[in-house]
């Protein structure tokens, strides 16, 4: 092990947050400051010649090595864990930018409601008539606090879009359901495909609000305050899964590295494995580090910053024995406790026209927030209790991974000449309606280090244990019910059925928007992190990211987990660097 | 070391002009070359007549267009399983192993090579067989892991990018009128609408000048 001299501030992760914690920390102090990042360096120029199908978008060249760590999963205590042996229900990235890189760009806000997302459940419907396995608990902020955060991260990606509800202005086009914005959208909405705007004439002919979902995808050409400028969407159809070859998508790569490049106290390591946050009496002294070589380091470090995914931030937590270990049979310890996904279901749809669906963004869509959150509920939905937006996108072609989508009975066998020629007949005339869903947070889905399985280095794995339960199961059937209707609107034919009531499964792609296990909390009681992601019970230790939310909210995580990370900047800088105890 | 083998194609059947990539460098097929012969990099010539003959029937040249054979489907697989891929490079393969529930996927220890090897030693003398005793077979292996595999890569082979093998001269996306990667669709995506627009197919290497980078040769 060798001994590194020592840095202010070491930060575990070269993603968004902890490449833009880099940036605020060393725009306006002198502290030095060295991210270590596991993967290999990537920039821009890396992206043209990888618009390729078959090695990003099927083989996920893009994503951390499963054969070098996994994690496991297991639907309930009773259950052993097994390995999630290659990558399905959700997409961690590697290298700079992490998954930020291959990200689509969908960039919300969250509803004013979720902040405060027990104290309105209790009060819609009274304490009795929520689980007792629910866990859901208040953010230790509100919306108003995050607003002006939730600007700088759009000013920061030059999100476009266009307000709903500009300081209390309802404006049609817009998510009337959004909370109060007090400025409008860096740049406009992306354009419409054709698909996404037969969808938007039926909601809207239906009486719902359609808005086109705010992306990181430019509209158009955007300087950012940092003086970065960023060229307008092409509609390659290369944008989730794929890094943007023209910059159009907001990356840390080309957002964040060409500012942090610039500045004298920054420092960035790649191919640097953090196995270990290192400490003494209750204080971070360091990190301890495998490079691609297999040599280790200590990198002692004044404050540390855990900004990996989800998924390491709890497992480095564990691994590190910092915090206590969550049980969820006495429902005492807070680290690993609520984790949760996000909750989706698709109608898959048939046009009697072509769509041209090879033209698209990450992020081109049209959506209705009409039942997102509560909104529009009766009170007559039998216990449910949250439900979601509701969208058609045209994100891109995948000849490969969408041939074969035909209407139910279209073929009898799918190999072979009958099949072939309905395939062929269909492509290019379908898409899919589909809902983007709250998750709420149960006493028994939770993240804990695996007893059995282990890294490359021999490390436990992280192991899951979740399930959908009764409520999910609603939540998609309410969905399914709504997404028909709107299907009948269109005109279209669709693929009708009961909904599927089976378990949580590893193999599918559902989102890569993990969230939990590190949350944070107004109480070391009920969470790990105050409001700045400082640690409870270690000052010199903040943990930043979606594993910080209480709950997933339906809307995608990374506009707020960056504004999340502004709020943990700002307490490090003006409050903790000044007095580096805890600030709450 | 096994001896090199090599697959023989009559270059006609392929239908004139392809581009392939051999071993890192581009390779113009001629029809009037008469057959050619490209190196395998796992299956022997037999094997990889068998994997043809199956490809075929899972993807038939017929009436709605070319099939798996004139894609060169066979080639395409071939260089996945002499990869990464086909070696398992990055799946998690640590035990133990243990069978469970369909939600946790395929559970397995053996890799995609090992798979096609017992499938091989299942299709037996398959190419001999007429196309009726062929179908049966299949039908007989459809939930073999083999066959899923099998149908997966057919459909890889005839839709990727011809830098992997398959797809050749781009005529699987001719078939479904995709045009490849495209730097640009900055002026179209919102025109078109309930018309098909469909530019002329290009490769990845066609649209940026210079030769891509497939997973499938990565060393090591």
């Amino acid at each position: 092990m060798t001994n590194l001299k020592p840095v202010d501030v070491a930060i575990i992760g070269g993603g968004w947050t902890g490449l833009l914690m880099a940036k605020e920390i060393t725009a306006s102090t002198s502290k030095s400051v060295a991210v270590f990042e596991r993967g290999i360096p990537r920039k821009m120029e890396d992206y043209a010649v990888t618009m390729d199908e078959l090695d990003h978008n099927i083989r996920l060249r893009m994503m951390q090595n499963t054969a070098e760590e996994t994690i496991t999963h297991r639907h309930s205590l009773k259950d052993s864990a097994v390995p999630v042996r290659q990558h399905g229900s959700f997409h961690p990235g590697t290298g700079v930018g992490g998954a930020g890189e291959h990200w689509g760009g969908a960039s919300f806000r969250f509803q004013p409601d979720c902040f405060r997302l027990r104290s309105h459940l209790t009060e819609k419907h009274g304490a009795a008539k929520l689980s007792p396995d629910l866990t859901v608990q208040d953010w230790p902020i509100s919306y108003d606090d995050l607003e002006p955060l939730y600007w700088k991260s759009e000013q920061l990606m030059g999100i476009s879009g266009k307000a709903g509800n500009l300081r209390g202005e309802k404006i049609d086009g817009g998510n009337p359901f959004e909370g109060p914005r007090q400025h409008e959208y860096p740049t406009p909405p992306l354009k419409h495909s054709y698909a996404s705007s037969l969808f938007a004439e039926a909601v809207r002919r239906m009486g719902y609000h359609p808005y086109r979902t705010p992306a990181a995808n430019l509209s158009e050409s955007y300087k950012n305050p940092d003086g970065i400028t960023r060229p307008g969407c092409a509609y390659c159809g290369h944008c989730q899964r794929y890094g943007c070859m023209i910059g159009a998508k907001a990356q840390p790569t080309n957002t964040l590295m060409p500012v942090l490049a610039k500045r004298k106290n920054f420092e960035l390591h790649t191919g640097s494995w953090v196995r270990r946050i290192i400490h003494k009496d209750g204080r971070a002294t360091g990190i301890q580090f495998t490079n691609a070589s297999g040599e280790e380091f200590f990198q002692p470090a004044g404050t540390v910053v855990l900004a990996s995914f989800t998924l390491n931030n709890t497992r480095l937590l564990a691994l590190s024995k910092i915090g206590t270990p969550y049980d969820p049979a006495t429902g005492k310890g807070t680290l690993g406790r609520n984790l949760t996904h996000q909750v989706g279901v698709n109608t898959r749809i048939f046009f009697d026209k072509p769509l041209n669906i090879f033209m698209g963004a990450g992020e081109l869509a049209s959506r209705i927030s009409d039942f997102d959150g509560d909104n529009g509920f009766t009170g007559g939905e039998d216990g449910l209790l949250r439900l979601g937006m509701i969208a058609l996108g045209t994100n891109g072609d995948t000849p490969i991974g969408s041939f074969g989508i035909m209407p139910k009975g279209a073929s009898k066998s799918n190999w072979g000449s009958e099949w072939k020629a309905a395939a062929v007949k269909w492509r290019d005339h379908s898409a899919a309606i589909g809902m983007s869903g709250e998750h709420l947070a149960y006493r028994q889905n939770y993240m804990d280090l695996d007893p059995t399985y282990t890294d490359k280095f021999g490390d436990s794995l992280l192991r899951f244990t979740l399930n959908w339960t009764e409520h999910e199961y609603k939540m998609r059937e309410f969905a399914l019910k709504i997404q028909a209707n709107i299907a009948r609107e269109m005109g279209v034919k669709f693929d009708e059925g009961p909904p599927s009531r089976a378990p949580y499964n590893v193999i599918n792609y559902q989102s890569t928007h993990i969230q939990g296990g590190v949350v944070m909390g107004a109480s070391p009681e009920n969470s790990v992190v105050n409001k700045y992601l400082q640690h409870w019970d270690m000052p010199n230790l903040f943990v930043v990211g979606a594993s910080a939310f209480p709950q997933n909210a339906a809307p995608n995580p990374t506009l707020t987990s960056l504004s999340l990370t502004y709020m943990a900047a700002d307490g490090m800088i003006n409050r903790y660097f000044k007095h580096p105890e805890k600030l709450i | 070391m096994r001896r090199r083998e090599f697959l023989t194609i009559p270059a006609a059947a392929m239908g004139g002009t392809l581009l392939y990539t051999l071993a890192g460098e581009p390779f113009r097929l001629q029809a009037q070359d008469g057959k050619v012969k490209i190196p395998l990099r796992f299956f022997s010539a037999e094997e990889a007549r068998t994997i043809t003959a199956a490809c075929e029937r899972i993807f038939p040249s017929d009436a709605t267009g070319p099939g798996a054979t004139e894609a060169g489907v066979v080639i395409f697989i071939d260089r996945q399983l002499a990869g990464p891929y086909g070696r398992d490079k990055y799946r998690y393969t640590k035990g133990p192993w243990v069978d469970s529930v369909p939600e946790h996927g395929y559970q397995g220890k053996e890799n995609p090579q090992e798979i096609y090897r017992q499938g091989l030693k299942d299709l037996g003398n398959f190419a001999n067989l007429s196309v009726e005793e062929q179908n049966k077979k299949l039908a007989a292996m459809e939930r073999t892991r083999f066959f899923q595999l099998l149908r997966t890569h057919t459909i890889e082979g005839m839709f990727s990018d011809p830098m992997h093998g398959g797809n050749a001269g781009l005529i699987g996306w001719q078939l479904i009128g995709y045009p490849g990667p495209q730097m640009s669709y900055r002026e179209e995506v919102d025109k078109h609408f309930g018309q098909p627009y469909r530019p002329t197919p290009r490769s990845l290497e066609q649209i940026m000048g210079r030769p891509g980078d497939p997973w499938e040769n990565e060393k090591g």
